[in-house]
C-alpha cells in the first residue's frame, strides 16, 4: 500500500468521530442531491410524457398559400392594391411517398405516419357534433401514439366504413362498439361507419374531437385522393425534436412544427425547474465542500507535530499533499456511496407513500446509474478541492517549529 | 581517513533582520563514527537550534554543514528530505510517536517515506528492531496504550530502522523517572556499541552527560567545553 494512503487511511481512522460526522455530511449532500435530481427529472419526464401522448413530436405540412398580386409596381408606377389572405383549404403534400422515403431515414426519426385529416361532422339521430377527421395507416398511426394501449372496448384497425372514437364523443352521441354514425364533410357527401372501437388518450379534448379512419376513408370524405395533409414524426430524442424539424425543413421545404415549438410555454416551465434544481444543488455542493475542507483544516492544526515528525523522518512534501487530498477524496466518494443509497431509498420511500386515486406515484422518480455517478464523481471532485487548502498548509509547515509547538 | 559523521565549519545562525539575534556564532565541531557525545547548556544557549540544524531541518545562516560526507547547505528541500530519511535518526523529550499508528507501524515509517510504500519485509525488519528493544509482545499496541518507557523505546527503534550512521537525541530521557531513565540510555549505548552508530544527545543529566564519551557544552551560541569522557562506561 502507497504511504499516503496508508497514512489517509489511518489518520480517518484515528478521527472516526471526525471522520463519520464528515462523511455523514457529505452523504446527506449527495442524497440531496440525488433525490432532487431524480424527483425533477421524473416530474419532467411524466410531463412531456403526457403532453406528447396526444401529439406528433414533428408535424410536417405543406406551406400555406399565399394571395400573389398580379400587378407590380415599377419605376414609372403605383399599384393599390388590397390583397386579401387566401382561404387554407385541404391541401395534400406534393409527392408526398417521396418525401415519406426520406423522412424515414433522417437519423433520430423512430417512427413516420402519413395522415390525411380535415373536418367533418359525425351525427347519430339527432345529435350532431363537429369531429377532426383523422385517415392513417393503423400501424404507423399506433407508432406515433399510444392509441392502441389506450383502448376501451374494441381495436384501432378501422376497416373502409369503421371508425374508431374517444371516449367523449361516444358517450356525446350515445355510440358504443358496434353502432353506426354518419359522417360528412362540407360538400354533399356523408357516408355511414361503425363504430369499431373506442379509445382514451387521457386529454379530453382529444377523446371528444379525434375520429379516426382508414386512410383511403378520409382521402374520398375530404376529397383528396391519392394525397395526405401531413406526415408526423416521432423521434428518439424527443429534445432533439426541433433540431431534427430544422433539417427537415431545410430538406424537404416543407414546414415542420416540432411539440416543442407548440409548446414553448412547457419548455420554459421546464427549464426554470431544471435551474432552481441546479442552484440548489450548487448550494449543497458548497456546503459539502466548506464542511470537509473544515474538518480537514482541523485536523491539520491537530496534526501539525505529527506531520513535523514525517517531515523529519524523511516524508517528502508531496506525500503530505496527497495524505490529506486522499482524504478529502475518500470522504467524497464514501458519502456519496452512503448519500446515493440514501437518496434513492429516500425517492422509494417517497414514491411509495404518495399515490394518486389510480395507483400510480404522485411523484414519478427517474433515478439512474448515469445520475449515481455524476453525483459521485462531483463529490469525489468536491472532496480533493476542498481538501486542497488544508493539503498545501500541511505541507508547508516548517517541521523543526512544528515539533516544537505543536 | 574515515569521513567524519559531522562536520561543521564557520556555522552561525541568526534570527531576525531588524533586531538581529545570533544564536550561533562560528561553530566548528565535528564528530566521529560511533562516537557517543552529550550537548549541554543553558536554556537559550542554541542547543536545539543546533540540533535543527544537524538534523536538516533547518538551514545556517552562514557555514557549511557536512553530514556523512555530503555538503547540506547547496540541497534543496527534496534533496534533504531524502538524506534526512536515510541518514537521521531522531529521537524526542516527548516521543513523539503517530497516535494513529501501532508500534510495528511507527518502527515503520521512516522505511515507508523512503521506499513509497509498504512492503513484506519492512514489517520483518521492524519487528525484530521491536524484539531487540523488548518489546515484540506490543507490536500491535497503539502509543497511548503503553508506558513512557516503552514509548521512548519504540521511538529509539524508530530512529535506528533505516540503520543510519547518526541519531539525533534532544533529552530522550527528560521526561522518564531515574530507572527508565537508565534503561532508555543503555538502550541507545548498546546500539551504538553494536552497530558504531554515532549519538548526540542533548540532556540536562549531568549522572547521563558523565557516561558520553564525550561532553559538549554550548553557552550563547558558542562551544565552550569540549571534553573527553576518562570515565567512559
Amino acid at each position: 500500500m502507497p504511504i499516503s494512503w496508508f497514512l489517509a487511511l489511518r489518520f480517518l481512522r484515528e478521527g472516526r468521530a471526525q471522520s463519520a460526522l464528515i462523511v455523514l455530511g457529505a452523504a446527506v449532500g449527495v442524497a440531496v442531491m440525488v433525490f432532487l435530481s431524480a424527483l425533477i427529472g421524473g416530474l419532467q419526464t411524466s410531463l412531456v410524457a403526457q403532453t406528447l401522448g396526444t401529439q406528433a413530436h414533428i408535424v410536417v405540412r405543406p406551406a400555406d398559400e399565399l394571395a400573389r398580386p398580379m400587378l407590380r409596381a415599377t419605376a414609372a408606377t403605383d399599384v393599390l392594391a388590397r390583397v386579401e389572405r387566401t382561404a387554407q383549404r385541404a391541401r395534400s403534400i406534393d409527392r408526398w411517398q417521396h418525401v415519406l422515403a426520406r423522412l424515414s431515414h433522417m437519423p433520430g426519426v423512430t417512427a413516420v405516419s402519413p395522415v390525411v385529416a380535415g373536418p367533418a361532422i359525425a351525427t347519430r339521430a339527432n345529435a350532431t357534433r363537429a369531429v377532426l377527421l383523422i385517415g392513417a395507416e393503423a400501424a404507423r398511426f399506433a407508432a406515433i401514439y399510444p392509441i392502441r394501449r389506450r383502448m376501451v372496448s374494441g381495436g384501432y384497425d378501422p376497416s373502409r366504413t369503421g371508425c374508431v372514437i374517444g371516449r367523449e364523443l361516444a358517450a356525446d352521441l350515445g355510440v358504443s362498439v358496434g353502432d353506426k354514425l354518419r359522417l360528412s364533410t362540407g360538400g354533399e357527401s356523408s357516408e355511414m361507419y361503425t363504430v369499431e372501437g373506442v379509445f382514451d388518450l387521457g386529454n379530453r379534448e382529444v377523446n371528444r374531437r379525434w375520429l379516426l379512419v382508414a386512410t383511403r376513408s378520409a382521402q374520398s370524405l375530404l376529397d383528396l385522393s391519392g394525397g395526405v395533409t401531413s406526415i408526423e414524426l416521432r423521434v428518439a430524442s424527443v429534445f432533439e425534436a426541433e433540431s431534427i424539424a430544422a433539417a427537415v425543413r431545410s430538406s424537404t421545404g416543407l414546414v415542420a412544427d416540432s411539440w416543442m415549438q407548440s409548446n414553448a410555454q412547457l419548455l420554459v416551465a421546464l427549464r426554470s425547474q431544471s435551474s432552481s434544481s441546479e442552484v440548489i444543488q450548487v448550494f449543497v455542493i458548497l456546503a459539502v465542500a466548506m464542511g470537509i475542507a473544515s474538518v480537514l483544516v482541523v485536523s491539520v492544526a491537530q496534526k501539525r507535530r505529527e506531520i513535523g515528525i514525517l517531515r523529519a523522518m524523511g516524508t517528502r512534501r508531496s506525500t503530505i499533499v496527497s495524505v490529506f487530498l486522499l482524504q478529502g477524496a475518500i470522504v467524497g466518494v464514501v458519502g456519496s456511496l452512503v448519500g446515493a443509497g440514501l437518496g434513492a431509498g429516500l425517492g422509494a420511500v417517497f414514491a411509495g407513500v404518495a399515490r394518486n386515486a389510480d395507483g400510480t406515484p404522485t411523484f414519478p422518480f427517474a433515478i439512474s446509474w448515469a445520475l449515481i455517478g455524476r453525483s459521485s464523481l462531483l463529490a469525489l471532485a468536491t472532496g480533493v478541492l476542498a481538501a486542497a487548502l488544508p493539503a498545501r498548509s500541511a505541507a508547508r509547515l516548517d517541521p523543526a517549529e512544528a515539533i516544537r509547538n505543536g | 581517513m574515515v569521513e567524519p559523521v559531522v562536520l561543521l565549519t564557520d556555522v552561525s545562525k541568526s534570527y531576525g533582520t531588524t533586531i538581529v539575534t545570533d544564536v550561533l556564532r562560528a561553530l566548528n565541531f565535528r564528530l566521529e563514527v560511533g562516537e557517543f557525545a552529550a550537548l549541554i547548556g543553558p536554556s537559550g544557549s542554541g542547543k536545539s537550534t543546533l540540533l535543527n540544524i544537524l538534523g536538516l531541518l533547518d538551514r545556517p545562516t552562514s557555514g557549511s554543514v557536512c553530514i556523512a560526507g555530503v555538503e547540506t547547505t547547496t540541497l534543496d528541500d527534496a534533496a534533504l528530505t531524502g538524506l534526512r530519511g536515510t541518514t537521521l535518526g531522531f529521537v524526542f523529550q516527548f516521543h513523539h510517536l503517530l497516535s494513529g499508528l501501532t508500534a510495528v507501524e511507527n518502527v515503520m515509517m521512516p522505511m515507508l517515506a523512503a521506499k513509497g510504500r509498504r512492503t513484506r519485509s519492512m514489517e520483518q525488519r521492524a519487528l525484530a528492531l521491536l524484539d531487540r528493544v523488548g518489546l515484540r509482545s506490543l507490536a500491535r499496541s497503539l502509543p497511548s496504550q503503553m508506558s513512557g518507557g516503552q514509548q521512548q523505546r519504540v521511538a529509539i527503534a524508530r530512529a535506528l530502522v533505516m540503520g543510519p550512521p547518526l541519531v539525533l537525541a534532544d533529552e530522550p530521557t527528560g521526561n522518564l523517572d531515574t530507572k527508565t531513565a537508565d534503561g532508555v540510555f543503555a538502550l541507545m549505548r548498546e546500539f551504538n556499541v553494536e552497530q558504531r552508530v554515532a549519538f548526540l544527545m542533548v540532556t540536562h543529566d549531568p549522572r547521563l552527560a558523565a557516561r558520553c564519551d564525550r561532553t559538549i557544552e554550548l553557552v550563547d551560541g558558542r562551544i565552550v567545553a569540549d571534553r573527553k569522557t576518562t570515565t567512559a562506561p
